[in-house]
């Protein structure tokens, strides 16, 4: 018999395996449990994804590095692809429901949750193409065009890679094939998915199999959206001109704050790179609030990196700065200006000692 | 005519406060009378005062002082009635009836001691027109509708599915897509106005359907009047479908060259039969579909082409063979394209003793051109397998076979020779012409391996050497191609990756699975790279597991049971 409950100690168990990069431990674990009468959906949505959350955030406290993150996270695919093939081809469920495509957004290398996903779907009964991280807009509709699925589901991660995912929802939506949205891109409640004109949206996997069972309406093919149809204040070019300036911006208020800070003069090339890297990021999610006329995203980042620059005993008082800068840079940009205000109130909020200069 | 609306109506005041003066009515009395509309002049109490030559024309038998409502349709005499109870409403618009089958705008105007002097004009033709026009506009706008929905898909099942639906929508009660034969078969796509649309796949008699057969082999489509309506059969008629059926066409789908299919519209015996015009219109609401239909057929046809000469071309994907850990990661240098000049290949050998081939390189130029001659030298190297013991042999033989064959292109690539001998990986590697790969060492230290060579298909002979070395557990030996290092762009926009980057980059790659090493290689590429344009890359990681014998291979455990215990 399955149990829709396992072992309190399994997801532990299972991190120390996977931050060891010891898969055949790893692997061992799930063997057992599922030997033990676990079913493969709670193991996969609490046992494994639980994991996956915490590569993340031990990665965020610096208690693992980069290279560690991406380690452990190929221990877990691994773990996830043995249980996708641990029954026995004849005790698998048959793809009874429907057909559909699990996508990243294009640029999106968080493949970890769509592959969760796609796993819960064909566990109850879909036919899924996974087409997984790395898969240019281009190749989602030629496939589109080629299965003509009920449904696709798109994931993102990160939020900078929202424009772009704007722009595969209307195309998926332009051949008359929903879009259901997933991820944390996508906001905490949703919010953004709807804002870009996703047809649904769905907190974690669980979700998205009850919006799927619901079923999703065809949009209609003939109502084609621009950008602007669905976001009026992209009409004020702001975003355009801020994504496209990029490296100008970049450069400049990297020039700006070594004249500020002398100190930056110093810097060796790994902590300049670091350095122009921080910034390129401020401009990208600068870019993105733009591009959604959504403060949270700017200052949620601001907040995020001002706490993994603490972590690294970094001071972040230099992003005050860096906002600072691009503020004199953008002055004549209104909505842009009201935001960099927005971020530097924000940092100024923010609990962490040193950020308060 | 609008002077006539605008003029109020004033028949029930007392004749002093009229709103013209009275010999306004006189100024006008002749010329009503020769007026080519219809007047007829009423007194309050609806007798026929007068009426003038056109009036006569059309109502030949009325005579002055006929009572109006034995004389005209009611809804003028009622009309006139009306006035004497009260200043009509102007939003009402113009009072409209027919009058001996034509249709007759009717105007009120005051004549002398509180008679109503009407006017009729004549709207037959204007409405018949104006019917004409919208009838028109409402049908361009079916047909602009029908043709966006019916371009935004390429997928045929979609494509048969809008087209049914929406001729059910627009042209009939029902509407039924018979696609040409898969076989001795027809698909059919039923649709009901309101219902779901159904696709099967069935054998039917077309010859039962009068036109149908004609239809599907691009005969002239028979008229509309010509078909029975009993002589349909059951398989014709969708679900649901209200009553029986009451008239039939049957369109020809025209495709590009070959007949796309027909379609059979139906109505039930309560609705209209189709007019003429509705024929012609379900001929070019067909002839869109059936246009629509065939570009879908032909997409689906070629991108099935493509993908079955993709396979071959397309990079493999790679999993650990005989206790060592591949790993590959490939991105083309045109977004819309999955292949480019850079290949990769791991042939495993027979036996866990025996050495397995891992081949990466890249061909001289991008798309598909590259691509294809990538195919030849992968199928070249797969053939010389069994002379890999000498990397320099198969080299120069490659060599030879390009020199040979119509490509003018050159390559370089990588060859490496891996075994696993206990807990250590032994390889064998030699460079033709390509960057030399890099090997990521326990405690974190990158090494080049110092393999030199000459391109192939360039020059008469090859020379290269080869280097073996050996790698410890969680050690990685990455083969790579040049654009990776040469990918343009960083947060300051212009700058190379460069291998220094690379270099660090694997430095923090010690221990890592072989597919982490590659996935972290490729992602920092890609960011470097942002949407910037770049070059074909490419990777293949060969790693000595770190842990004991490795146990997953293509994601199944192995070595031991790895079914649920019960």
């Amino acid at each position: 018999m399955s149990h829709p409950t396992v072992p309190a100690e399994l997801p532990d168990q299972l991190w120390e395996a996977v931050a060891d990069g010891d898969e055949h431990t790893a692997v061992d674990i799930v063997h057992r449990a599922l030997a033990d009468g676990a079913d493969e959906e709670t193991l996969l949505l609490e046992v494994i994804a639980p994991v996956q959350r915490r590569i993340g955030t031990e990665w965020a406290a610096d208690r693992i590095s980069v290279a560690q993150e991406h380690a452990a996270t190929a221990i877990n695919e691994r773990v996830v692809g043995f249980l996708a093939h641990a029954r026995p081809e004849g005790e698998r469920r048959a793809p009874d429901r429907g057909r559909v495509t699990v996508s990243c957004i294009d640029g999106e290398w968080h493949a970890f949750p769509a592959r969760l996903v796609t796993e819960v779907l064909r566990l109850r009964g879909w036919r899924v193409d996974y087409l997984g991280a790395q898969t240019p807009t281009a190749h989602l509709i030629a496939h589109l065009h080629c299965t003509n699925p009920d449904a696709v589901l798109l994931s993102g991660s990160i939020p900078t890679h929202l424009p772009t995912a704007h722009s595969a929802i209307t195309a998926c939506q332009a051949i008359g094939v929903p879009v259901l949205a997933g991820g944390r891109a996508f906001g905490p409640d949703g919010r953004r998915a709807r804002a870009l004109g996703a047809d649904e949206w769905a907190a974690d996997a669980r979700g998205a199999a009850a919006v799927l069972e619901a079923g999703l309406a065809q949009p209609c093919p003939t109502a084609i959206r621009q950008a602007t149809d669905d976001l009026p204040h992209l009409d004020d070019q702001e975003y355009t001109m801020v994504a496209q300036s990029r490296p100008q911006l970049v450069k400049q208020t990297l020039v700006d704050l070594e004249d500020r800070f002398p100190a930056v003069r110093g810097y060796g090339d790994a902590q300049r790179e670091r350095t122009v890297e921080d910034i390129a990021h401020i401009v990208d999610f600068l870019a993105t609030a733009l591009y959604l006329d959504e403060p949270d995203v700017f200052t949620a980042f601001l907040t995020w990196t001002a706490d993994i620059l603490e972590a690294r005993h970094v001071p972040a008082r230099s992003l005050t700065a860096g906002l600072d800068i691009l503020a004199v840079q953008l002055r004549d940009f209104p909505r842009t200006v009201r935001l960099l205000h927005a971020g530097t109130a924000a940092l100024r909020d923010h609990p962490v000692p040193g950020i308060r200069a | 005519m609008r002077c006539a609306r605008c003029v109020p109506l004033m028949v029930s005041a007392p004749h002093g406060s009229s709103a013209r003066p009275r010999d306004a009515d006189l100024g006008v009395g002749a010329a009503w009378a020769e007026a080519p509309y219809p007047v007829l002049v009423v007194d309050r109490h609806g007798g026929l005062v007068r009426i003038n030559e056109a009036a006569r024309a059309l109502l030949p038998d009325v005579a002055d002082g006929d009572r109006l409502h034995e004389k005209v349709p009611s809804w003028l005499s009622q009309a006139h009635r009306r006035l004497g109870d009260g200043p009509r409403d102007a939003c009402a618009g113009p009072l409209s009836g027919s009058i001996n089958d034509r249709l007759f705008e009717a105007h009120p105007t005051s004549g002398a001691d509180g008679d109503v002097v009407w006017w009729l004009v004549d709207e037959t033709d204007r409405r018949l027109a104006e019917t004409a026009l919208s009838d028109a506009q409402v049908r361009s706008e079916v047909l602009a509708k029908v043709s966006s929905a019916l371009l935004s898909t390429l997928n045929v099942p979609r494509c048969t599915e809008v087209a049914a639906s929406m001729a059910a929508e627009h042209l009939a009660e029902a509407a039924v897509l018979v696609a040409p034969p898969q076989g001795r078969r027809h698909p059919l796509t039923h649709a009901r106005r309101g219902g779901p649309v159904t696709r099967t796949v069935r054998q039917v008699d077309v010859a039962s359907v009068p036109g149908l057969n004609e239809a599907l082999q691009g005969f002239p489509p028979v008229p509309a009047r010509w078909i029975n309506p009993d002589d349909i059969p059951g398989w014709v008629v969708p679900d649901g479908f209200a009553g029986p059926v009451g008239s039939v066409i049957v369109a020809p789908l025209p495709g590009h060259g070959v007949p796309a299919g027909a379609l059979i519209l139906l109505r039930s015996s309560t609705e209209q039969a189709f007019t003429e015009g509705e024929e012609v219109f379900a001929r070019l609401f067909a002839a869109r579909a059936g246009a629509a239909l065939s570009a879908a057929g032909l997409y689906s046809e070629q991108a099935a082409i493509t993908e079955t000469l993709m396979r071959e071309l397309l990079p493999p994907s790679l999993h650990s063979v005989h206790g060592v850990e591949y790993a590959g990661g490939y991105r083309a240098s045109k977004n819309q394209e999955r292949v480019g000049g850079d290949f990769y290949d791991v042939h495993p050998g027979s036996d866990p003793s025996q050495e397995t081939l891992v081949v990466l390189g890249d061909v001289a130029g991008k798309g598909l051109d590259a691509a294809v001659l990538t195919g030849k030298i992968r199928n070249t190297l797969h053939a010389l397998l069994p002379l890999a013991e000498d990397h320099e042999r198969v080299l120069g033989l490659l060599n030879g076979a390009l020199l040979t064959s119509h490509h003018a292109r050159f390559a370089t690539l990588v060859l490496a020779s891996v075994r696993r001998r206990g807990g250590r990986v032994q390889v064998r590697l030699t460079s033709a012409g390509h960057l030399p790969p890099l090997i990521v060492r326990t405690d974190g230290t990158v090494e080049e391996v110092a393999t030199r060579g000459t391109l192939v298909g360039a020059l008469p002979t090859v020379t290269a050497n080869t280097v073996r070395t050996t790698l410890a557990p969680g050690e990685t030996c990455l083969l790579y191609t040049d654009g990776i290092t040469e990918a343009r762009g960083g947060p300051l926009g212009d700058e190379l990756f460069g291998e220094h980057r690379l270099r660090r980059a694997l430095a923090e790659c010690a221990g890592m699975p072989a597919e982490a090493v590659v996935e972290r290689v490729q992602m920092l590429a890609a960011e470097w790279l942002g949407p910037g344009r770049h070059d074909d890359m490419a990777a293949v990681a060969v790693s000595a597991p770190r842990n004991g014998p490795l146990t997953v291979v293509d994601g199944r455990a192995h070595g031991r049971d790895s079914r649920r215990k019960t």
